[in-house]
């Protein structure tokens, strides 16, 4: 990328043009999902190689060259914000977590409890000492290791003795840091964790949620969450015997398309809404909008507590796909959250999915100004934190028939996006109007 | 109970005495009874009111109501022993013939597949194979046998093409004879099905189901997402606790009218159809899995080829692919099932030991429980694994839902809720509530019922969103009928109507029918039954 440093960034931005058409020149470094969403976008238009722009769907390493370098123009909006991997990093999100966990003991017991949503972790080789006694406390029990900078499930591998881990110290850790001397110079950090083995399972199979957060700003914490997700299923049936099939336990699509049986044709994966349904039917209304409720705990903890480390940049926003996993007693737990979820689709209703997605983010984003900024709720994503918890409105509409929500989310909800939109830019362009 | 004929009700009550005698109930109930009369409270003058009471108190008097509700429902109504067995099952001479014609051909089409891939009906497996399977036998799905080379026996669409040659010899028409120049004219029905047996009209159709009246709320409506109570949901719940609780299974097949709550789905179907999974039971469905590990049945990959074609394609139902194989493969060895073609005009097939051809002490039932799976078989037992997660329980709800229920939808008889009275049933009802329609069809050149015919033999399954499918089923169980399915058809080819009569080819109409999993069933019922 052919950027000079110091560049200012969205100079040439023409306020209005006739018609009361914005035009937004975007660039994105992807070629999936989200480029379709951007070019299909009224009123957007690509920018091309060393030309100015409005907003940039980037990539991580691009942020990390040049956001230091650059001037952006107030409305500029980029998709990340600069020192993400204090949440996104598996071995800084723990820390942050347990840091908050500590904080909140001090204040309100019950608060802190509510933190108990991320398994034990160490991180190696600074914490292998304390890993080990607590190892040793448990024999038996099985645990995964993670490098902490990978994704889609390389080189993570399960383990229940003592042995193996030395053994992979001497060899595997070695060689693993052999590889990278290439390409940095610092030691290859993991993170070992106690390993979830009573998984929910439906149809024997294992699976984990992936679910969107959308964070406009970290301060104050403006969060949003989607309502539609989805469930992926591994492919293999689940058995804690085969620890070395890695296939069984990891269920991140990417993994799964390298299993030997996985057909892609058949996307093992099922809508929020679907697994909501199913849930309900097994354990009944109560006991699964509690599930959902957990869920919200999970979000706003973990962002809260990165909430003050977090470099907050006003052109910054960030589409979040955390990664949660159901145990058989109706625990949820926080697995990883992805700056970058994958925007590729593995079928036409992922593909409507992630449209919907993108484009509601975008509209949230608003760089166009249509939003007054007091909504909760646009398209698909409901206001779930706004410097402090959104409730529903009484006798809200948008409530499902059954027990109604204190909080605004929705997840696995009734989804009438589009009809939500036209209502909502209908009732924007009457105020605008009437206000001439 | 519809009869009115007291001899009716005396045969009636001999039937589901005669049926009882040394059941287990029976014996469970003497042995009640016995442990009443061990008490030391108990003297022989107020000996028989005693242990009617204690039977009462302790709950055996609801579970032999639920039993005899249970048996009224499956005994077949004509108990007259002069009409010889096979005119009990199948009055009409001709569909008899039919039946049996096309028992034929499936059976000769299994043998040819049989002797092409020269694999037996059936083989005795190894004991280390044996050993394998049972290993893996909560994850059948994992296995990839290769079967390129198995076709299924038929597809529903084989079977319509049977059905709409089916014709009454004794039936002519009022012109006398058929006349080359106007075909058409001869005909009595504009639509495939061509014999004449009678189907209820809609004012009988309204009060047959005149629950759905849309006065009244409904499960499926009334507590869905755009309603502004929560009201009519909690008090389903509630009413639903107490029919669970009070253990009636005719309160709760009842209640299944109107839709269930999906919290309390599972228990009141399994307490409306009567299916009770006791130790028994458990020990049976082990003997059947124990006969699945010892023979593999030529049928077992007829059932691997089914689930593989239909539900693991299916977005939603690909979970559930190991618990198929653990119902439908001891399915086939259940020779219980073979008791349900004695109020059915199907006949189970029979095959012959090796070398004696012909010979009846030599024939056996193939497959053991005389049901040969077509392709969609699996599609009956699909939507059930939403419901039941244990194999056992799923397994005995199938039974008893394809035994009720299902068996009508791929044999060919004149029983009013056959697959031929009910693609009748759709025919005519489309043809009188909107003729325009189903003229512009023919002229077309799409006869509805071609794209209809799929969804009926399934019911539904696999074409609607799962929740709507499970609300539709609560109405077949409710009213315990499958009349239900062909206005359902009707309803979606008339709220599509609009649509349909733009559009000028006959792959144009499938192609706007392709798609169903956005439709609701329960406003679309009450379109076709109460329209205002």
């Amino acid at each position: 990328c052919t950027m000079s440093k110091n560049l200012r960034i969205g100079r040439s931005y023409q306020k209005k043009l006739a018609g009361d058409h914005r035009i937004i020149r975007f660039r994105c470094a992807l070629n999936n999902t989200i480029g379709d969403v951007l070019k299909q976008r009224p009123g957007w238009v690509e920018s091309k190689e060393g030309e100015d722009w409005d907003f940039y769907w980037c990539d991580i390493g691009w942020l990390r060259e040049n956001f230091d370098h650059i001037y952006m123009e107030e409305h500029v909006r980029i998709c990340h914000f600069r020192n993400h991997f204090e949440l996104t990093r598996k071995n800084l999100m723990v820390k942050n977590l347990k840091r908050l966990k500590k904080q909140l003991e001090r204040e309100s017991k019950s608060e802190s409890a509510k933190c108990d949503f991320f398994p034990m972790t160490y991180e190696l080789p600074s914490e292998y000492h304390i890993f080990v006694e607590e190892f040793k406390k448990n024999p038996g029990t099985v645990w995964i290791m993670k490098p902490i900078a990978k994704s889609q499930g390389k080189g993570i591998f399960l383990f229940r003795r003592l042995k193996d881990i030395i053994d992979w110290k001497k060899e595997g850790y070695r060689a693993n840091n052999e590889e990278r001397k290439e390409e940095t110079k610092d030691v290859e950090t993991y993170i070992v964790q106690r390993y979830l083995g009573n998984p929910y399972l439906i149809g024997g199979k294992k699976f984990d949620l992936r679910i969107y957060v959308l964070v406009t700003s970290y301060v104050p914490l403006k969060a949003w969450l989607y309502r539609d997700g989805f469930a992926r299923f591994s492919n293999a049936r689940f058995t804690l015997d085969s620890i070395d099939d890695s296939y069984v336990h990891l269920t991140n699509v990417a993994v799964q398309k390298t299993a030997p049986d996985y057909d892609p044709e058949k996307g093992c994966k099922w809508s929020l809404q679907q697994l909501r349904h199913y849930l309900t039917a097994k354990h009944g209304y109560e006991t699964v909008a509690n599930v959902y409720q957990q869920m919200n705990e999970i979000f706003i903890k973990s962002l809260q507590s990165v909430q003050k480390i977090i470099i907050n940049d006003k052109h910054c926003f960030e589409l979040y796909g955390y990664d949660i996993l159901l145990d058989s007693n109706l625990k949820l737990w926080l697995l990883e959250v992805n700056a970058s979820p994958s925007l590729t689709a593995s079928n036409q209703e992922d593909y409507d999915l992630k449209v919907g997605l993108l484009e509601d983010t975008l509209n949230i984003i608003d760089m166009e100004g249509s939003l007054t900024g007091n909504e909760k709720r646009v398209g698909n994503f409901d206001l779930m934190w706004n410097d402090g918890p959104v409730y529903a409105e009484d006798g809200s509409t948008d409530a499902l028939g059954g027990p109604s929500y204190a909080t605004n989310t929705y997840l696995g909800c009734h989804n009438d996006r589009k009809r939500q939109l036209n209502q909502l830019f209908r009732s924007l362009q009457n105020k605008k109007t009437a206000a001439g | 109970m519809a009869s009115n004929n007291v001899s009716e009700v005396a045969a009636l009550i001999t039937e589901i005495i005669g049926n009882l005698n040394g059941s287990t109930l029976q014996a469970q109930l003497k042995r009640a009874a016995q442990k009443e009369v061990e008490k030391s409270t108990v003297t022989s003058a107020t000996l028989k009111s005693d242990i009617i009471t204690s039977l009462k108190t302790s709950g055996w008097e609801k579970i032999l109501r639920n039993e005899i509700y249970k048996q009224i429902n499956c005994i077949p109504k004509c108990f007259d022993s002069s009409i010889p067995f096979e005119c009990q099952k199948e009055p009409l001479m001709y569909m008899r013939k039919a039946q049996a014609n096309w028992e034929k051909r499936i059976l000769k089409s299994m043998n040819s597949m049989c002797t092409e891939l020269s694999i037996p009906l059936a083989r005795k497996r190894p004991a280390d194979e044996q050993r394998d399977l049972l290993h893996k036998w909560n994850e059948m799905g994992t296995d990839e046998p290769d079967l390129s080379h198995f076709r299924p026996v038929y597809a529903p669409k084989d079977f319509l093409e049977v059905i709409s040659s089916v014709r009454n010899p004794n039936y002519c028409s009022l012109y006398g004879h058929e006349s080359e120049e106007y075909p058409e004219v001869c005909s009595e029905h504009w639509g495939l099905i061509q014999v004449p047996l009678e189907v209820p009209r809609l004012t009988e159709l309204q009060e047959k189901f005149s629950e759905f009246c849309s006065s009244l709320p409904q499960g499926g409506i009334d507590d869905s997402v755009d309603a502004p109570t929560e009201s009519f949901q909690n008090e389903r719940n509630r009413i639903a606790r107490r029919v669970l609780d009070e253990k009636r299974g005719v309160l709760a097949q009842h209640f299944c009218r109107r839709g269930c709550p999906s919290g309390n789905r599972a228990e009141m179907w399994q307490l409306a159809l009567g299916v009770t999974v006791d130790h028994l039971a458990i020990l049976k469905y082990d003997q059947l899995k124990g006969y699945v590990l010892q023979h593999d049945l030529l049928v077992d990959s007829l059932i691997y080829k089914d689930v593989k074609l239909t539900s693991v394609n299916d977005d939603y139902y690909f979970v559930f692919e190991d618990y198929l194989y653990q119902v439908l493969l001891v399915f086939s060895r259940d020779t219980t099932v073979l008791d349900h073609f004695v109020h059915s005009s199907a006949s189970p097939p029979k095959s012959y030991i090796r070398g004696k051809l012909g010979l009846e002490e030599f024939s056996v039932i193939y497959p053991p429980n005389g049901v040969i799976p077509f392709h969609g078989f699996s599609m009956y037992a699909t939507p059930l694994c939403y419901l039941y997660s244990e194999p056992i329980r799923l397994y005995y709800m199938f039974r008893e839902m394809y035994t009720r229920y299902f068996h009508r939808l791929h044999s060919i008889s004149s029983h009013p809720q056959g697959i031929i009275s009910l693609c009748l049933l759709f025919e005519s009802t489309l043809q009188s509530t909107h003729p325009r329609l189903f003229r512009h069809l023919q002229e077309i050149g799409c006869q509805p019922l071609k794209i209809a015919f799929k969804w009926l033999v399934r019911a539904f399954s696999g074409y609607l969103a799962t929740e709507q499918l499970l609300l539709l089923w609560d109405r077949i169980i409710g009213y315990g009928s499958l009349l239900i399915l062909p206005l359902l058809a009707v309803a979606i080819f008339l709220f599509r109507q609009s649509n349909l009569l733009l559009i000028t080819s006959a792959s144009g109409v499938e192609g706007s029918l392709a798609d169903i999993t956005t439709l609701h069933v329960v406003p679309l019922l009450q379109l076709i039954l109460f329209p205002t």
